[in-house]
């Protein structure tokens, strides 16, 4: 199993780097996987990170993008509800980078 | 990794064989080609063999001690279990037809791609070890020693394999190529030879019902954001039911409706309908996948994920089940169900309530495909539509490998897209109904890092598309396969840019006139109607449809 090293810690990831518990997730291992993107995470991603850590603690899954474009627009305005902003944000796709830096498991299935 | 390969050079396959004899021509590992190990975890969920971890990039893929034995004796066990896999084992004569006709060969121009060889794979081994002839004769009568090399190439070759079966529409012999590659996989199951794409749905499925893990209350918060959607788009509430015991009908569709885009739209759709029609229906959320990646895995596998449909079937008392658009779902509800956990005798023989037409093909398995019960009430006029609706589309129609060669649907979505849209184009004839070439990452194959092989794979459908593309300015492909909602758009953005990919039922819903709708203005993805004024200035839908 690979590991992703952090302040001394070894945290076990799957091959494309998510996290494999998503309860050894803190905020400075988001930064690091961002950073090493080439990303600084703003409050903007943050904003994201948290909806879909509190959605996933609920669901067990992370949201599909209908729900997370939709409860960004409510929380932080229209300009913030759409995946053309997302995408702006995490280029490498709000399912895919967004749901990784945010410790969540890559959904596997029909999709 | 083919994202960094343009559809230019990748279409420079190189078809020379190499020099030596295939024997002799050891299998290369070639990164994004192939699928990740399954972690440890998957398979321990739900008790498969030799739990590890492994990369199938090691050398060491950590086998059991007895390998060779385990192989040997599934196979002896299959062998006299399927009379199918021996005749298949000892019919071929090797004529080449199947060659050529096989996407991953297409598009990878690799000969163990070629049907014929890849199922010699585990010909040779038959001859070796079950025939007097290999026995004595060895190399000279097509037989080989079994090895950890052998292994490795059946792993790498069976995972290149679909199972779409279109060789096996051109193999004089009728050789199916997909049993082959079924009982290979199950062999290599046994060693614990799983992928993680698959692994993972499966222990998903069977502890939580569905694919995708989708717990009871994500399935129906799911279904409520689609409901708003709807309601924004028409001014109707929709109201579904579930787990509702004493419904007439029972809806079961694959989970990747309900999650990722377009196949949502296409849930929208069926959403719309079953409200129109006023049908006394119910989902569930314990019989919450139609598909069945078990069946990429074992039959045995794929028997239990799918006792589930049968047992909340007669839970809830249902009359019959009907079922949404999936390709793989209905290889196994069509061909498999019945036999596995059947017979189905507390329901009763599958009734339209609309129509009063019996579907007597589900008369035994009791499940009725949704594109037969659409194109039924279409054909006894009791759906309303507008078609310029989808006036903005040039439509063409992708058959799913599984329901076409499967279970010969070929002019039910047809007929519904025709019925619904005004602008309807067919691919070549070689590239459609019974010819239909696969989406390149069918059978569990639709995983991230495999993607050159999907796009190696997508060669021939790409190009299909990309011609009517050309000709007539088709726009968007249709289908009724929950793989192919989830695997074209990749492949089209490669292949032929500018096409989007839909459900039928999506495009169905766009023109359905419903009873008490608002003026539309909007389509199933919240994108303006082209042409249609909105009376109200309502102006504070700016969302994009899709990832």
């Amino acid at each position: 199993m690979a590991t992703l090293d952090f302040e001394g810690t070894s945290y076990e990831v799957d091959e494309d780097g998510y996290l494999i518990d998503w309860q050894q997730w803190n905020e400075g291992l988001a930064g690091a996987m961002a950073k090493e993107d080439g990303l600084e995470l703003g409050e903007a991603h943050w904003e994201v990170i948290k909806f879909l850590r509190d959605y996933f603690e609920k669901y067990q899954i992370a949201p599909m993008i209908k729900i997370l474009t939709k409860e960004l627009k409510k929380k932080y305005g229209k300009e913030k509800g759409n995946t053309k902003y997302l995408y702006e944000l995490y280029p490498a796709g709000p399912a895919k980078q967004a749901c990784r830096y945010a410790g969540l498991p890559k959904p596997t299935g029909c999709v | 990794m083919a994202k960094e390969t343009t559809p230019e050079e990748l279409v420079n396959v190189d078809y020379e064989a190499p020099k030596k004899d295939w024997t002799e021509t050891p299998v290369e590992f070639r990164e994004g080609m192939y699928c990740y190990g399954s972690r440890p975890v998957y398979l321990q969920e739900v008790g498969f063999p030799n739990p590890r971890e492994w990369s199938p990039a090691d050398e060491d893929w950590k086998l059991p001690e007895n390998w060779k034995e385990i192989v040997l004796t599934a196979m002896e066990e299959r062998l006299s279990k399927y009379r199918s896999f021996r005749v298949f084992m000892d019919i071929c004569v090797r004529c080449g037809a199947c060659a050529d006709k096989c996407h991953f060969y297409i598009g990878s121009g690799d000969p163990k791609n070629m049907p014929v060889l890849r199922a010699e794979l585990i010909r040779s081994i038959y001859r070796k070890y079950f025939t007097i002839g290999g026995k004595l004769l060895g190399k000279r009568a097509g037989a080989r020693e079994l090895t950890e090399d052998v292994i490795k190439e059946w792993w790498y070759y069976f995972y290149q394999c679909t199972e779409c079966r279109r060789c096996s529409v051109f193999c004089p012999y009728g050789i199916d190529q997909a049993e082959i590659t079924m009982i290979g996989r199950e062999i290599l199951n046994l060693l614990g030879l799983q992928t993680d794409w698959i692994g993972g749905p499966v222990a998903n499925c069977y502890k939580k019902g569905n694919h995708l893990g989708l717990e009871p209350h994500a399935i129906t918060s799911n279904i409520e954001y689609l409901l708003d959607d709807i309601e924004e788009i028409t001014g109707i509430t929709i109201e579904p039911s579930f787990n509702r015991k004493g419904a007439e009908i029972l809806f079961v569709t694959p989970s990747g409706d309900l999650f990722g885009d377009p196949g949502t739209y296409t849930a929208m759709g069926y959403l719309m309908l079953l409200h129109e029609l006023g049908l006394d229906y119910t989902w569930s959320t314990y019989a919450s996948e139609g598909g069945n990646f078990g069946f990429f895995t074992s039959m045995e596998m794929a028997k239990r994920l799918n006792y589930k449909i049968y047992a909340e079937a007669k839970r809830l008392g249902v009359k019959w089940i009907l079922g949404g658009e999936c390709g793989h779902m209905w290889r196994v509800l069509n061909q498999y169900m019945d036999t596995w956990n059947g017979p189905a005798d507390f329901m009763e023989e599958p009734v339209s309530p609309i129509t009063g037409t019996k579907f007597e093909n589900a008369k035994s398995t009791k499940m009725v495909h949704i594109c037969e019960f659409t194109a039924d009430l279409i054909k006894h006029n009791k759906l309303k539509f507008d078609p310029s609706r989808n006036d903005h589309l040039n439509v063409t129609f992708h058959d799913s490998c599984n329901t076409a060669r499967g279970m010969g649907i070929f002019d039910e979505p047809r007929f519904i897209i025709k019925n619904v849209c005004n602008n309807f184009f067919e691919m070549s004839s070689d590239a459609t109904r019974e010819k239909t070439f696969c989406c390149g990452s069918g059978s569990g194959l639709n995983a991230g890092e495999n993607i050159e092989l999907r796009m190696r794979g997508g060669m021939p459908r790409g190009h299909a598309v990309k011609r009517v593309q050309e000709k007539y300015g088709v726009n968007m492909l249709a289908n009724i396969c929950a793989i192919d909602r989830a695997v074209l758009p990749p492949l089209m953005d490669y292949w032929a840019p500018g096409v989007d990919v839909c459900g039928t039922h999506e495009l169905l819903a766009n023109a359905l006139v419903m009873k008490g709708e608002i003026k539309r203005t909007q389509d199933l993805r919240l994108e303006d109607l082209p042409g249609v004024e909105d009376d109200d200035d309502d102006d504070d839908n700016n969302e994009e449809g899709g990832e």
